[in-house]
């Protein structure tokens, strides 16, 4: 198994640590991880990404060329991205802030409000957070427990309040994403 | 041990630490900030000495003074202002000093960009600076090998009493992956040095000087030092090779390109590519001898690297003239893909051939 995956949105959505979350939890859960992020003068409100790979094999290469599912959180990554995934690939939209449409048909889309769910939660920063849990049940890479737990060990976790809200956010996002892969 | 998920820069300043430094001196430069960052941090927890000093050439004579002193040391800088340490470091290399100086690359020349590039491969296999000297050159290509040959190159550096340099780019210094550490070295447990300048009281003078005058005498110092390279070339080269045995062609990457290399050579090999990797993990000494021998028995190498063809010298080098040597290369900070380097490789397979030639010998 191997699931090289890219996650991209603007500065200050929590691109990073959602990579970062991805990549503490399957190191955790024994997984070989390499986390990749785009560096340049970013800053908030810029674009931001970085590229995750988990695999049960040592990694080769930590630029994947054809990522197997992009993370999109808002329309500037949709441009960027959405031509970069592989073909059968999974597209995962914020579709709080997505609205482009885009033009290739061969790939599995999964929009999922992670904005408008985090505002519903009473944390917009927690979106990132949402995704992750939509990521985890769309992905079916690891479960849901593992992401909790690792989220104690990052700065989404440093306070018991913020932890137990963050945990909650994953749910949250499961659910919806399990909603939103139902309806296809 | 449990494995430690970390970014590149700040395993190198980790693995110094418990490589026994205890000083650290340097000028910020992106892209490896991360490394005054966490050193600063660091060193205080461990009694240590951190200087952000107020320029290169400040820090890598810091550098030069507490290796004068026997402390373990290290600066770390990227590709300008590794430029801006050259002068120290033929002076390190003149007095025979040990140190450890980490450049991640970016792209060049000039001030040029922030973004990963191998760009210094000259400068810092030729020399870089002035005079007849040598650095030894170290590539790590993930963040659990910048690791180890981190506090390998504090040991060769103590051993020949020579610079030693970690030759990364800034994606290696920005990328995470799990690193497992050794337990630390406490720096009053390593071998006492008996050249160091730590006050003469109860002992002869001793002075550490590179101004040499009298022709002769330099001459002399000049195949000292001669002699101890051809020591270091005998005994340290260090390579890998991947999916040789087979191989018609054998890509030659070092670093970053490297493991991007690997993705590529995965890719091809699934359609039935006979393609291997020879990674150089010392540049210098750069390996020549087991590259010779698959050049001798493939014929056909193919240079990758993130620059417009350095290291590709060292790769002709190598083949004396046994056989083709091609090039492929991303100057500029651009990051290559897997993709790319697997059309290139499929680009002079199939044009050599290779699919249809016979099969190699096998090689033990």
């Amino acid at each position: 198994m191997t699931l090289k995956s890219v996650f991209a949105g603007f500065g200050g959505q929590g691109v990073l640590m959602m990579g970062y979350l991805l990549a503490l939890t399957s190191m955790r859960q024994g997984k070989n991880v390499t986390y990749l992020p785009a560096y340049g003068a970013e800053v908030r409100g810029g674009t931001a990404n970085c590229t995750v790979v988990v695999s049960d094999e040592e990694i080769a290469s930590p630029v994947a060329s054809n990522p197997d599912i992009a993370v999109v959180m808002n329309n500037p990554s949709l441009m960027k991205f959405s031509n970069l995934v592989r073909s059968g690939g999974t597209l995962l939209i914020n579709s709080s802030l997505v609205e482009s449409k885009i033009g290739r048909t061969d790939l599995n889309l999964v929009p999922v409000p992670v904005s408008d769910l985090a505002h519903e939660l009473g944390e917009d920063r927690s979106a990132n957070v949402v995704m992750m849990g939509a990521f985890v049940a769309v992905t079916g890479l690891l479960n849901l427990d593992a992401f909790k737990e690792a989220l104690a060990e990052t700065n989404l976790g440093k306070k018991p309040k913020v932890l137990e809200l963050n945990r909650k956010a994953l749910e949250v996002g499961a659910a919806a994403a399990r909603q939103a892969l139902g309806k296809e | 041990m449990t494995k430690r998920l970390m970014r590149g820069s700040h395993v190198l300043g980790e693995a110094a630490v418990r490589a026994g430094c205890r000083y650290y001196f340097g000028y910020p430069i992106t892209p490896q900030n991360e490394v005054p960052e966490y050193m600063s941090g660091r060193l205080l927890e461990v009694g240590g000495t951190f200087v952000q000093a107020e320029s290169e050439v400040a820090s890598i004579n810091m550098v030069m003074g507490a290796a004068m002193a026997g402390a373990r040391v290290m600066t770390t800088s990227s590709s300008p202002g590794v430029s801006l340490k050259q002068e120290g470091i033929s002076y390190l290399a003149g007095l025979e000093l040990p140190a450890v100086i980490a450049n991640m690359m970016r792209g060049g020349p000039g001030l040029g960009n922030i973004a990963p590039a191998q760009g210094d491969y000259f400068q810092a296999t030729r020399g870089g600076g002035h005079g007849d000297y040598r650095c030894i050159v170290l590539a790590p290509a993930s963040c659990q090998e910048l690791c180890d040959l981190t506090l390998r190159a504090f040991d060769l550096a103590d051993k020949y009493r020579n610079p030693v340099m970690i030759l990364g780019d800034g994606m290696m210094g920005q990328m995470m992956e799990p690193v497992e550490f050794p337990e630390p070295i406490d720096p009053a447990s390593l071998p006492a040095k008996d050249w160091t300048l730590t006050g003469a009281a109860g002992r002869p003078q001793r002075t550490i000087l590179s101004l040499l005058l009298d022709p002769k005498v330099l001459e002399a110092h000049n195949y000292k030092l001669t002699r101890k390279y051809d020591a270091i070339t005998r005994a340290e080269q260090d390579w890998e090779t991947y999916l040789c045995d087979d191989a018609r062609l054998v890509v030659v990457a070092f670093g970053t390109a490297a493991r991007i290399a690997k993705g590529a050579i995965k890719r091809v090999r699934e359609m039935g590519v006979k393609v291997g990797l020879f990674r150089p993990k010392t540049l210098w000494p750069f390996p020549y001898q087991p590259l010779a021998e698959l050049a001798r028995d493939t014929r056909h190498l193919l240079a990758f690297e993130m620059n417009s063809g350095q290291m590709v010298e060292d790769v002709r080098l190598a083949a004396a003239g046994q056989g083709e040597v091609y090039f492929y290369g991303r100057p500029g900070g651009v990051i290559p893909t897997p993709d790319e380097v697997a059309h290139q490789i499929s680009h002079y397979y199939y044009g050599a051939g290779l699919d249809q030639a016979a099969a190699v010998a096998h090689r033990a």
